[in-house]
């Protein structure tokens, strides 16, 4: 008996225009560029992603609720990519309250506009946590009960507040370092909590299907539903639960049609539930169903990105670093305007793809092309984000806050 | 193997980098085991233990007291050892060096000539024609570059096109190169192999590190000013003319900017002229051309090294730079940008984001020293060692001279 819980992530950022330091005090637009050829208009990218991946997934998904009463799953969805998607693509924002609708589809809490503010502002933290709960209940109509922070970074901290708050429950990678000997594959509670629920990604599967699917070179390519399904039921009899956690992308956008990845997810209930007593579980249901077995403790802050699992891609070089300070030293300065456009801007600066886009990690090695980015490279994406910066601080003095 | 190296100038007697980067090429391969026959127009009185340098001039120059080397056409001063003076224009210098190789073939005993430059290229054809062996030209740069672009001389024009229809094989200094080879020269692209110009980590070792010659520009430094330093020929391929304009709007903005200009060239006067008329003359300083340490001090005093070229094949300056601790910003038209990511890129006509870019390291030092601290690892991996392992590998396609 096996239960499996499929978490999908979508988001998209609102990536910051070529602007230049003559732009400073002149130009109030960062985010909507008219050049259809730019990386940074966020409407085409958006368009694009959603013809790629969103459309097609959403209807593959819809599909499968309906053809197995068993599939269940759980996706969280940005502020951020919901904004674009009622400005841009109302179509594709309906497939997705389609999915919603049939109650089998749990919706996670998160920032609404997918920072890292956790890490340098508890109140803006909270600011941004409730703008996500009031989008998710005006277009979804319903409630998160289960919290995940942004890249999936998470601490101790972070477990103690969601605690607080009432969340049931709270995601996390599942790390070998944080677990030692142990297995992501149970229900766990995090250190220093009463009520909440450490559910943990079980990475290696994950990826397998996140990263891994289309590599040739990958030793069990091709990936077929039945092969997966034979894993998924390989494990020990007794653990629990097995988080397949990864960005909605995955299907469509990093792992292309052709690579038969809807043929895969397609199959992929059918071969699981061939087998009796194996489930498909809400990230809810899993924590109704499962007692903790132990708990973790976490005081550095984890995420699920790169080998590091940390902050590195988005904190780890001095411009990343520079860049993060500037946004939130202006925080006070930024509610004292009570202007509402400003504030938004610079929460949308807020977004940790910004900051991902300045990482220098894999720019170094000659393999730029292991550079995600709409810009040439790390330094234009800085420079950039720091000339906004320096609009919002403009903008700050016209409305007369003194710096 | 044995090797037929046809040279311009060598250092010190070099007008840029075409000697340097021959030298640092010859004693690469010599390491390597490829023995060098290298012949220069002029008696070389300096010191080489790698290779065999020999004059291609039977009248037995001693001395040119006014090379301009390859890019200028000013007439040669010389001086024989029966001691008479005389000039020569840069095409009778040519003409010389083009008897005396042939002359020269007869008695040397070699598998390859390899030609670098056009200056060199008539005596090229010549050994070509006298032995029959192979012939690789080295492209250091085209008319094409030299004129910014423009058709420039037709009969440079011509020398290179033929050299190139003759050649058995040509190298290009980067891909940029390459591609200028096959749509200005119509040359097959497979007759075109790109090997990059190198340095070693040593060639930016500091050891008369600490004072800075630039005094004024320190002191300005510690006042909060930030300096652009652009080193390099005056001449119209180098872009200066934009730069200064970049400089305008960058001053604009950020007064607290200084540009280092280092370097002699034709286009001296109008470049002090056109920062008068721009108003940025207290902004732009002209040191003229440098080499030990007041070089060095130029690029360890600059905050960001310019290479605002139209047309650059390669650039090693901007190599240099990051040698001596300087991030660089080169435009998409220079090849170096192919060796290494970690630039600031531009488009040489793009004065305002030049400006934009010069601005940014000006206020961000964390823009600098993250750019430089990356361009630096890169720089670490580079070597002369590797450039020449490929032209070893180029060399060993005539299967000539190969030890069994």
């Amino acid at each position: 008996m096996k239960s499996v819980c499929m978490y999908f992530h979508v988001h998209q950022p609102f990536r910051v225009k070529h602007y230049t330091a003559f732009d400073s005090g002149n130009d109030h637009n960062y985010f909507y560029v008219n050049d259809n050829e730019s990386k940074t208009n966020n409407e085409n990218v958006l368009r694009k992603v959603a013809q790629k991946s969103y459309r097609p997934t959403n209807k593959k998904l819809l599909e499968l609720l309906h053809r197995h009463p068993e599939v269940r799953f759980s996706m969280s969805i940005s502020g951020t990519i919901i904004e674009q998607l009622e400005k841009w693509d109302k179509e594709t924002l309906e497939s997705f309250k389609e999915l919603v609708k049939t109650n089998r589809v749990e919706i996670v809490g998160e920032t609404y506009h997918h920072s890292l503010a956790f890490f340098y502002s508890r109140e803006e933290f909270e600011t941004q946590v409730r703008m996500h709960e009031e989008v998710i209940s005006r277009v979804f109509n319903k409630k998160p009960q289960i919290f995940r922070n942004t890249e999936l970074a998470y601490n101790n901290d972070l477990a103690y507040w969601a605690d607080k708050a009432g969340y049931k429950g709270i995601l996390a990678e599942g790390w070998d370092p944080i677990l030692g000997w142990r297995s992501p594959n149970y229900m766990y509670r995090p250190a220093y909590t009463d009520n909440i629920r450490l559910l943990l990604k079980n990475y290696k599967l994950s990826d397998d299907i996140a990263f891994r699917f289309s590599d040739r070179n990958w030793a069990e390519w091709p990936l077929t539903a039945s092969k997966f399904a034979h894993w998924l039921n390989a494990g020990e009899e007794n653990e629990q639960i097995i988080n397949l956690f990864m960005d909605y992308e995955t299907f469509g956008e990093h792992q292309w049609e052709d690579s038969g990845i809807f043929e895969f997810l397609n199959h992929l209930p059918n071969e699981f539930l061939r087998r009796e007593g194996n489930s498909f579980l809400t990230l809810s249901e899993a924590i109704e169903k499962f007692e903790p077995v132990d708990k973790v403790d976490v005081p550095n802050t984890l995420t699920w990105a790169d080998t590091e699992r940390d902050l590195s891609a988005w904190l780890g070089n001095a411009m990343q670093q520079e860049a993060i300070k500037a946004i939130y030293s202006l925080q006070d300065k930024i509610y004292k305007s009570e202007d509402l456009a400003l504030i938004e801007d610079w929460r949308k600066l807020q977004t940790s793809d910004h900051f991902y886009y300045m990482c220098t990690k894999w720019f170094n090695d000659g393999d730029i092309h292991a550079y995600f980015s709409p810009y040439e490279s790390p330094y234009e994406a800085f420079m950039n984000f720091m000339h906004v910066v320096n609009d919002l601080k403009f903008r700050l003095v016209e409305k007369g806050v003194s710096l | 193997m044995k090797i037929l190296m046809l040279g311009w100038e060598l250092p010190p007697h070099n007008s840029g980098g075409l000697g340097v980067a021959c030298y640092k090429m010859c004693k690469a391969l010599a390491e390597q085991g490829v023995s060098i026959q290298f012949v220069l127009p002029y008696e070389h009185n300096q010191k080489i233990n790698f290779m065999n340098v020999k004059s291609a001039d039977d009248e037995a120059i001693v001395s040119v007291d006014n090379s301009y080397g390859v890019y200028d056409s000013h007439s040669y001063l010389i001086k024989t050892h029966a001691g008479a003076k005389g000039h020569r224009s840069l095409h009778e210098q040519r003409m010389v060096y083009e008897n005396g190789v042939e002359k020269l073939v007869e008695s040397l005993e070699f598998d390859i000539i390899h030609a670098h430059d056009w200056i060199t290229f008539s005596g090229a054809m010549k050994a070509k024609v006298r032995t029959g062996k192979p012939l690789v030209l080295h492209i250091h740069a085209t008319e094409y570059d030299r004129a910014a672009g423009g058709q420039g001389n037709p009969m440079v024009r011509d020398i290179e096109y033929n050299a190139m229809i003759m050649a058995d094989k040509i190298v290009a200094v980067s891909d940029i190169t390459k591609q200028i080879i096959v749509r200005e020269y119509s040359i097959p692209e497979d007759k075109i192999e790109v090997v990059h110009n190198s340095i070693d980590i040593a060639d930016t070792y500091c050891y008369d590190c600490g004072e800075n010659d630039y005094k004024y520009l320190d002191a300005m430094k510690r006042s909060g000013y930030r300096v652009v330093a652009s080193i390099g020929r005056l001449t119209i391929q180098k872009g200066l003319i934009n730069l200064l304009e970049a400089i305008k709007l960058a001053v604009g903005k950020n007064p607290k900017i200084l540009l280092l200009i280092v370097g002699s060239g034709e286009q001296y006067f109008e470049l002090v002229s056109k920062s008068a008329e721009l108003g940025i003359s207290e902004n732009v300083i002209f040191a003229d051309f440098q080499r030990g340490k007041r070089l060095r001090d130029a690029f360890r005093i600059a905050d960001l090294f310019v290479l605002p070229s139209v047309s650059e094949p390669f650039g090693l300056t901007a190599l240099e730079a990051i040698g001596y601790g300087t991030p660089s910003l080169v435009t998409y038209q220079s090849g170096v940008k192919e060796a290494v990511n970690n630039f600031l890129r531009v488009d040489f006509w793009d004065a305002k984001e030049m400006a934009n870019k010069i601005l940014s390291i000006a206020e961000f030092d964390s823009l600098r020293d993250e750019l430089h601290e990356n361009s630096f690892k890169e720089y670490k991996k580079l070597s002369w060692a590797k450039s020449a392992g490929k032209l070893i590998d180029i060399y060993k396609q005539y299967n000539v001279g190969v030890n069994a």
